[in-house]
């Protein structure tokens, strides 16, 4: 098979799909290959999107980023922070967690992967902020969707599509973020020596009071850390409401922020889930936290971030009988860390039901009527 | 008007009498209206310039007769128009001549509150305000607060993407919802989403979320319910111009700051206000902003004093300050009564509702009011500041000959105007009708087919809400098909969808 080009703009990657098309063959699309270990390995042409970088427009006051996906997380990052500013969503970067060198995240592959970290309880996922974007479909058009302002209803929200939707649907040329004035101060609370089902009952007393809470997660063994942000004054105020709120569940500890940050990280990179067990990823109610993964929880090793909502869970169980556990609670489990052999066994995503696997299907044919993006790696 | 709908189709307007039976077979009783006069109220939705009486209404109590309904119109070829509370202001639940209209109104209970998980599972019928009522007792609510809460109902939320003067900091309705029962047009129930926060798979409910009735019926929603707020404070604050004002804006999202709500009125909207709820706005200005910020007492202290800061170094002519809940309430009741305000000093008013990047409102102003002149019509502007969202408020007299057609073509205008500067048609309420033959001016024939390739992944037979959002509909064969390169077929071992 012949080596492509490097693709650099959109309209070399509307040739590159063009091609497959004649070819036969199908698109993997390759941003940084952070999470290149997630789902079943699979054989397909690889259409590189590190050539399309670099940011098109960035208006700090207009909370609006406009960039091209290949453009590395940690510019974007960077680039953001020098305006006081962060990107509205929690972004992280998966290499850590699947063994590959930090750093290789592109902003393409956050979005496509809808990547959320801890604060996505308080300010929802890359769904909820990806205003716009270009892309080009399996039909090989170059499309536009959605719009470059913060408030807008016209046509349908195929961002939403778009998040989350793992280089399945089309290869995003562009992407317009909605981005946020960075928090004065943070400060974090720690409660220690609580059980997974009292962690999960304060994180839910703390989320549910005035002290609007950034960010709640529970390490077992550990601790259980409350994240407060915003304008000082306010912060002191919010971690005082904590304290009264808190108070059925011991006394809140101010963690000095080298301990905050680590524990933070913690949760960014799963440094505590480390090894080679299989790691899941289950997205849940948070009142079911504990009942989902009751089956395995004596072999497992889990951390709690979404305030319960979302359980990370280093296990041999059986992937039958554990989503079989989540799904009883209204959740779902994804496999995001296995090897190769288990990997193509047990489909990544948790199946879903009859008639949503076959809406699903007619969705993904609306944009890619030849398959071209099914690589069989999900 | 100059609206052109699907041309009815003669061989079911002529079968009305068997579909009405049909209908009383599903749903017995009073649940099938068919007479004219009764009819009558159904005519139209928000946006009353335009009328249409349907086929014929039904109104399910059940999902199974919702499903049934649908189901039984999908296999007769009968277009179907849902319809919440009928507070669309975009016309999205204008009826057609050979569609049954499908009213949501009987599906009005709340079925569960968690507050343990913050959450409210409730009917596409119970109104959104309604939902905040059941839940404020033990000090939560409900986020997105369109200007009709206490009317539209959260079924019709979710198919419009509703938004409210708090969205800038909590969100529009896709934001706030998590799950929802829905069913397809062939009568399919689906659930999608449900407590947890991420899907499992794609995300079909962020492209539910703001269809507009074009793609399912929802039967039941699943959305988050927030701890209300400590309390909360608002600043109104003149100026002697739509640039200064724009600045002050500008300068408090700079210094970090998102307000619960940031409202900018120009003079001939606040003067309408003014003489209509008399709360002592003042008259001696351009633009008048009320900015709200909410959150711990202590926090709203702090912004308080930061904004009157930004506001004075912005050449502010007057801050006021509100020291009471009551004061903060007349701080808003202008604004909230901009629009019947404004309707008193004509016969009619048309509400536009497009997005502009917030830097180019003073141009886009200047540009409005050269217009006005051209189109002889007043504007009067609200302007939901914080987010670009703007409602410019066409003054006119339908009774006028000419003046209706002059009006929307001044609205067309206004909203080309804020696609040319970086904007968007509509912001929160909708492309429905109204704005729908505009959609080539944002989108380009491949993007508006793209989207139009969803809608047949949901209902291939271009049944439900035909005439909304596509200003054409192409037949869903017709958008499948495929140039083949080379006069080869792309893998020819590969199944056909």
């Amino acid at each position: 098979m012949a080596d492509m080009a490097l693709p650099t703009c959109e309209q070399d990657v509307a040739d590159a799909v063009a091609d497959a098309l004649r070819d036969g063959v199908r698109l993997a699309i390759a941003g940084g290959g952070s999470k290149a270990a997630i789902g079943a390995p699979a054989e397909a042409r690889a259409l590189p999107m590190s050539g399309l970088r670099g940011v098109v427009d960035y208006d700090p006051a207009e909370l609006v980023l406009t960039v091209r996906p290949g453009t590395p997380l940690r510019e974007i990052e960077a680039l953001v922070a020098g305006e006081g500013q962060r990107l509205a969503f929690d972004p992280f970067d998966h290499g850590p967690i699947l063994g590959a060198a930090a750093g290789a995240a592109t902003i393409g592959g956050v979005v496509a992967a809808g990547v959320s970290g801890s604060r996505r309880v308080s300010a929802g996922a890359v769904r909820d902020h990806l205003l716009g974007f270009r892309a080009v479909s399996g039909r090989g058009e170059a499309f536009a969707a959605g719009g470059k302002v913060v408030k807008n209803v016209t046509g349908f929200d195929l961002p939403k599509l778009a998040a989350g939707s793992w280089g399945r649907l089309f290869a995003l040329t562009e992407l317009t973020l909605k981005v946020l004035p960075r928090p004065r101060e943070s400060r974090t609370l720690m409660l220690a020596g609580l059980s997974d089902a009292q962690a999960v009952h304060a994180m839910s007393r703390a989320m549910g009071s005035q002290a609007d809470v950034a960010a709640a997660a529970h390490l077992p063994g550990r601790a259980t850390i409350l994240r407060v942000q915003g304008f000082g004054p306010s912060v002191a105020a919010r971690c005082a409401m904590l304290d009264a709120v808190l108070a059925d569940f011991g006394r809140p500890v101010a963690l000095p922020s080298d301990d905050a940050d680590a524990m933070w990280a913690a949760l960014r990179t799963l440094s505590p889930l480390g090894g080679e067990r299989p790691l899941w990823r289950i997205s849940i109610a948070p009142s079911r936290a504990c009942a989902a993964i009751a089956p395995f929880r004596d072999e497992a090793a889990c951390l709690f971030d979404w305030a319960g909502g979302l359980i990370w869970a280093a296990t041999q169980a059986e992937p039958g009988a554990l989503r079989a556990a989540v799904s009883a609670a209204g959740g779902h489990a994804m496999l995001v860390r296995a090897d190769a052999r288990m990997r193509a066994a047990v489909p990544a995503f948790h199946p879903p039901a009859g008639g949503m696997a076959a809406l699903e299907t007619r969705v993904r044919r609306a944009f890619d009527p030849m398959s071209l993006f099914e690589t069989g790696r999900f | 008007m100059s609206l052109s709908m699907p041309p009815p189709e003669p061989s079911i307007l002529s079968r009305r009498a068997e579909i009405v039976a049909a209908l009383g077979r599903i749903v017995p009783g009073e649940g099938v209206i068919a007479d004219d006069a009764r009819l009558a109220p159904y005519e139209s939705d928000g946006l009353t310039a335009y009328r249409q009486k349907p086929l014929a209404v039904v109104l399910p109590e059940t999902v199974e007769q919702v499903s049934r309904i649908l189901h039984w119109c999908h296999a007769q070829g009968v277009k179907v128009v849902p319809r919440g509370a009928g507070t669309s202001l975009s016309g999205g639940a204008l009826p057609l001549a050979d569609a049954v209209l499908l009213g949501m109104g009987k599906f009005n209970r709340i079925l569960d509150i968690d507050y343990e998980d913050r959450v409210a599972v409730v009917q596409p019928g119970v109104t959104n305000l309604a939902i905040t009522r059941a839940v404020e007792d033990r000090t939560f609510y409900y986020a997105p607060d369109p200007s009709s809460q206490i009317a539209c109902s959260i079924g019709g939320n979710v198919a419009e993407n509703s938004g409210g003067v708090h969205c800038l900091k909590y969100g529009l309705t896709t934001n706030n919802v998590l799950g929802c029962e829905i069913v397809l047009m062939d009568g399919e129930v689906l659930r999608i989403g449900g407590r947890h926060l991420d899907p499992a798979g794609l995300d079909l409910l962020g492209v539910l979320v703001g269809s507009e009735g074009l793609l399912g019926v929802v039967t039941e929603v699943t959305v988050r319910i927030l701890p209300q707020p400590e309390t909360a404070r608002a600043l109104l604050i003149g100026f002697p111009d739509a640039e200064s004002a724009g600045r002050c804006v500008a300068d408090t999202i700079a210094a970090g700051i998102i307000p619960a709500g940031m409202e900018m009125m120009d003079r001939p909207a606040i003067h309408a206000a003014e003489a209509f709820v008399q709360v002592g706005y003042p008259l001696d200005v351009e633009a008048l902003l009320i900015v709200e910020l909410d959150g711990p007492m202590a926090e709203c202290d702090h912004l308080i004093g930061e904004v009157e800061a930004i506001a004075c170094r912005n050449s502010a002519s007057s801050v006021r300050i509100s020291s009471s809940e009551a004061e903060r309430a007349a701080f808003w009741a202008g604004r909230k009564a901009a629009f019947p305000a404004v309707g008193r000093l004509a016969p009619d008013y048309y509400c536009m509702d497009g997005t502009i990047p917030r830097r180019r409102l003073p141009e886009v102003l200047e540009a409005m009011r050269h217009l006005s002149e051209r189109y002889g019509l007043a504007v009067a502007n609200v302007f939901h500041a914080g987010d670009g969202n703007l409602h410019p408020l066409i003054l006119y007299d339908a009774n006028k000959p000419g003046e209706l057609d002059r009006a929307e073509a001044f609205g067309n205008d206004i909203l080309r105007l804020c696609v040319e500067v970086g904007g968007v048609l509509t912001g929160e309420h909708g492309v429905g009708v109204e704005k729908r033959d505009l959609m080539p001016e944002m989108f380009t024939e491949t993007d508006l087919k793209q989207q139009q390739r969803l809608k047949c992944a949901f209902d291939p037979d271009l049944l439900l809400n035909p005439g909304k959002v596509f200003p054409r509909l192409h037949r869903c064969a017709e958008l499948g098909r495929m140039h083949v390169h080379g006069g080869a077929l792309p893998f020819p071992d590969l199944p056909r969808f």
